[in-house]
């Protein structure tokens, strides 16, 4: 089983769904259900057997083949525990998406075959261990999101698709030119082996001889710029309100469960592990901008009436965490206490990167629902007394909801309980700013269920249907995981944390 | 077995000009048989000479008392141009396949100007390779004169007037090469390693260099591209940017820096910062690559766009020839590749699939038709075309800029900056052109259905589907597989370089 290149089976499957997605017509989403089903299946494998079958730098599942010799590419794929989870999740969230779009009616064929060409671009993309690879899949990802979010968003689809394709375009000529700089350098853009220059501080002083004794801090800011564009990071953030609301819901669903965390990921691939040193040196003001991120998308949030511009800000309230432990574990910390820290924190980061996209992928599929049910409403002003006639449409979302304020006992909470604990001891102002976000956050969520679910019955209200028997079948499994992973984080965790210990472990601060 | 391309294209090119008139149908199916045999040729030509260096096919003396010589052969520089040419040809004809006037005189044209194209990558005599390329500008002239559109006489005799231009300062330089290196050939060999003093190089070099820089689209003597290829039918415009702008850059490369190494020499002193011909020539190129984006992104006419567009992707190749190392020259080879691949593929959208249905061109006027619903199909190439043409990953644009690239960053990393900003412009100007044409803002909601008030469009039909996808599958595959390509580039580059470059 070694040898049987399961990751690039994983990555080919959906783009094979895809094209037979294209030819079925009126059949497309059922194609795209098995093929996301499949998908989960063989992430779900990965994800359980990867330490199983180890190969180079603690990675399983390796394919190494020659590529381009002359550029350094090799076609190089693995898994560790922090790509193992992302697959599950893109696989889950992908196959929720596929879920929640039961009323595409303009050439389904299209639509549900750029999804999956999506899904394949987040497998290649989390499971590269190549600079051209990766970025052949992250590119590879931005178009189908373009053309769904273009061809089947809402009334300013047009505005929003531009401003969201420009933006992560110019982060990614960023990147291009960081890495060409890199190569330039160091003849290679093999992830693994730059990580392990990186950790010798051989890459700092090969890029410093060939550009310069300044070029690896521009370097790391240019790296840092394409990351902070995708997750995204105050300031670079303004592209997402419009596309997150415009986009339609179940591409929404995917953009913030998956995409996102592409972002995330990046971080912990690759900023962190080559670019250490210098995000050290200038740790202050990412962790201000990081605690801007988080204050800034819990207010933002409070001041919008739109449900999916509210959780679309709470969605970059959300990554904040992610983003001020990141940058946390590059404040050098000696002794135990600390190490422990930043394994907490990192823990609590892959944690976060997991719940955050099962529960935001599930509040964007219950607006789904409610503007399918009230013809297009989703204004918090335009509900109201759901719980009266849904019940358990208000319930579940009530989970969901719960899920994101950060309730004890469902799965939001462990990993920003672990952000916290892990931060504080190490930067305890940029962690007590933060909380505010919480609060904030707290308010938001409240305000929500209290419109929406509480109050007299709106007028359009009055009819509300409530979850079908399907509905309830196909939300049953997400609302579960919430509280499975909520109550036994362990099953999760342990999953992670040598993985955790093994990338703290390759890092130079 | 190469040197079959040049004679089956002449050959066609007479049986099309003796055909009776009123055969359109026969005359489409001949061009389109000799261009596939041209093809498959080039593509048996280019597997068996893998893993080989040049290869000689044919050596008879012709002028002999001139010491010039009929002398065909190929290395892997003019194996992969002569594959480009083989599926340049195939597109071509099947392009302009709804060619009515003067069908067989068309092709005639057409195929003529194949075999000049074919004769110049596989002549290794210098009066030969002048010989063919001269056969080609005659063809492109008739063939924007007579089939041309917007402005042709004025397009036609520009394009005539640049190449003859070029033409007689390659000539001067080579005849004075041939007089000072006092030997009896022509061959290029005997050029090369007559030891021409490096004063003479100096001053040879780049009045060559720029005779040939003027048909590659160099900045600022580019001019005569974009009207050449707004005003050209479909075909020649695939060929104009496909293969014709890739003679220029391989008589750069095989003539200019093959037989005057020396003339890259830095001269020994500094004026406004530049110290050699190579400095001069790479400011040029970067130059047009930035020049050529912006412009392209002020057009309104969406031939114009992809016309400007040529002069900032073949910057890319004049670049990486002035970077002289191994990895900056391959990448200017397989730009010229990528780059006819690509160019031809979005003339072919914007003239054929678009143009001939919609007979306007004007971006504004295209804004109002709901492209992306009438044509799909166009939307969809144009889409990826316009990918591949931003240089996205996975296609062979990619590959190509970035050894370019990578090869200019390690003479000047002040070349890949300002390059930089020629390709983030590159994906403004793809991207206004894709959403003005076909997404534009003016879309009705998908739900609702005013197909029914639209006029129908001719049906796309089966040469176009084809075509497409035959260039868009070759782009791919070279971008996501460039070894093909590369394991042939790649030696015959460093021999070429090894032969005095630095």
């Amino acid at each position: 089983m070694n040898e049987f290149p399961i990751l690039t089976l994983l990555t080919v499957l959906p783009l094979v769904g895809a094209a037979v997605a294209l030819m079925a017509g009126k059949h497309a989403r059922n194609v795209a259900l098995v093929s996301a089903l499949a998908s989960l299946a063989l992430a779900l494998l990965v994800w359980t057997e990867w330490s199983r079958f180890p190969g180079i730098g603690g990675y399983g599942f390796v394919e190494q083949h020659a590529w381009v010799s002359s550029l350094g590419i090799e076609y190089h794929l693995g898994v560790d525990g922090l790509s193992a989870l992302m697959l599950v999740l893109s696989a889950i969230v992908t196959l929720m998406s596929v879920d929640a779009a039961n009323r595409v009616h303009h050439n389904p064929g299209l639509y549900f075959g750029l999804v999956l060409v999506l899904e394949a671009g987040l497998f290649g993309s989390f499971t590269a261990l190549n600079f051209f690879h990766w970025f052949l899949f992250w590119e590879l990802s931005l178009i189908p999101a373009f053309f769904l979010i273009k061809l089947w968003g809402g009334a300013r689809r047009g505005p929003a698709a531009t401003q969201f394709f420009v933006y992560t375009m110019a982060g990614s000529v960023a990147l291009l030119i960081a890495f060409l700089a890199v190569f330039v350098a160091t003849n290679s853009m093999d992830f693994w082996h730059l990580t392990l220059l990186a950790s010798t501080g051989e890459l700092e002083q090969l890029v410093a001889s060939h550009l310069g004794p300044h070029a690896m801090l521009w370097l790391a800011i240019a790296v840092l710029a394409g990351f902070a564009v995708k997750v995204p990071m105050f300031p670079f953030h303004t592209w997402l309100p419009a596309a997150y609301a415009e986009a339609p819901s179940p591409v929404t669903m995917l953009l913030t469960g998956a995409m996102s965390k592409m972002g995330v990921y990046g971080l912990l691939r690759i900023a962190l592990p080559l670019f250490g040193a210098q995000i050290t040196q200038i740790r202050t003001p990412l962790l201000v901008l990081a605690v801007s991120t988080v204050v800034m998308g819990a207010w933002a949030a409070a001041a919008q009436k739109d449900l999916k511009r509210i959780f679309a800000y709470s969605s970059v309230n959300h990554l904040g965490y992610c983003l001020l432990a990141i940058f946390t574990l590059a404040v050098p910390a000696a002794g135990a206490a600390s190490q422990a820290s930043q394994a907490f924190a990192l823990n609590g980061v892959i944690l976060q990167m997991f719940n955050h996209g099962i529960t935001a992928a599930a509040l964007f599929w219950f607006v789904a629902m409610m503007q399918q049910r009230t013809g297009g409403h989703r204004g918090i002003d335009q509900f109201g007394g759901l719980r009266k006639p849904a019940p358990v449409l208000a319930g579940l979302m009530g989970i969901a909801l719960f899920s994101s304020l950060g309730l004890p006992g469902l799965n939001g909470f462990v990993g920003e309980f672990l952000i916290f604990r892990g931060v504080f001891p190490l930067v305890w102002v940029a962690a007590t700013v933060s909380v505010l976000g919480l609060l904030v956050t707290a308010v938001v969520i409240l305000t929500v269920i209290q419109k929406v679910f509480w109050g007299p019955l709106a007028n359009h209200c009055e009819n509300f249907p409530d979850l079908q028997h399907n509905e309830r079948l196909a939300l049953a499994p997400v609302i579960a995981l919430m509280l499975l992973v909520g109550l036994v984080p362990s099953l999760i965790v342990d999953s992670i944390n040598p993985t955790v210990l093994n990338l703290l472990a390759h890092w130079r601060f | 077995m190469l040197a079959w391309t040049i004679y089956l294209s002449f050959a066609g090119a007479l049986a099309q000009a003796l055909l009776p008139k009123g055969r359109a149908a026969l005359s489409r199916w001949l061009a389109l048989a000799v261009a596939v045999a041209g093809l498959a040729v080039a593509v048996t030509g280019f597997v068996s000479g893998m893993g080989q260096g040049r290869v000689t096919f044919v050596d008879l003396p012709w002028v002999p008392s001139m010491g010039i010589h009929f002398l065909l052969a190929a290395d892997g520089i003019s194996r992969v141009l002569v594959l480009l040419t083989g599926l340049a040809a195939v597109a071509g004809v099947l392009f302009s396949w709804n060619i009515e006037l003067r069908t067989n005189e068309f092709f005639a044209f057409f195929l003529a100007l194949i075999g000049g194209v074919y004769g110049v990558f596989l002549s290794f005599d210098l009066f030969l390779l002048f010989v063919f390329y001269e056969i080609a500008i005659v063809p492109k002239y008739f063939l924007i004169a007579i089939w041309g559109s917007t402005r042709r006489e004025y397009a036609a005799m520009k394009l005539a007037i640049y190449s003859f231009a070029g033409s007689a300062m390659v000539l001067i330089g080579l005849l004075a090469a041939y007089s000072t290196a006092g030997s009896h050939s022509t061959t290029l060999d005997a050029l090369a390693h007559a030891g021409l003093p490096v004063s003479f190089q100096m001053g040879c070099f780049p009045l060559v260099f720029l005779g040939f820089a003027i048909l590659a689209g160099m900045w600022p003597f580019h001019t005569w591209a974009p009207t050449g290829h707004v005003a050209a039918p479909t075909a020649a415009s695939m060929l104009l940017a496909g293969v014709v702008m890739k003679l220029g850059a391989y008589g750069c490369l095989r003539v200019g820096i093959a037989l005057f190494p020396h003339g890259l020499d830095p001269w020994g002193l500094s004026l406004l910062g530049l110290g050699s011909w190579r400095d001069v020539f790479a400011l040029l190129a970067v130059i047009g690559i930035v020049y050529g984006a912006l412009v392209a992104l002020a057009q309104t006419d969406f031939k114009f766009v992809i016309g400007y567009s040529s002069v900032s992707h073949m910057g890319f190749v004049l670049l990486g020839l002035m970077t002289l190392n191994q990895i900056g020259v391959t990448g200017a080879v397989l730009q010229m590749f990528s780059h006819g691949i690509i160019a031809g593929l979005l003339f072919a959208i914007v003239g054929r699939i678009v143009y001939d249905r919609t007979h306007t061109r004007q971006l504004a006027e295209l804004e109002t038709m709901h492209l992306s619903k009438r044509l799909p199909f166009a939307a969809g190439a144009f889409a990826v075309a316009g990918m591949a043409s931003m240089g996205l990953p996975g296609f062979s644009g990619f590959v190509a800029e970035l050894q370019v690239l990578i090869g200019a960053w390690k003479v000047n990393p002040w070349w890949v900056a300002a390059s930089g900003i020629g390709i983030i412009v590159g994906v403004a100007y793809t991207w206004r052109a894709l959403q003005k044409a076909f997404f534009a803002d003016a879309l009705p909601t998908p739900d609702e259905h005013p197909k029914t008030g639209w006029p129908k469009f001719e049906p796309i039909s089966w040469p176009e589907v084809t075509g497409v996808a035959l260039l868009t599958g070759v782009s791919l595959a070279v971008g996501l597989y460039p070894k093909i390509l590369l394991d042939t580039i790649e030696p015959a580059v460093k021999a070429l370089l090894a032969g005095g470059v630095q």
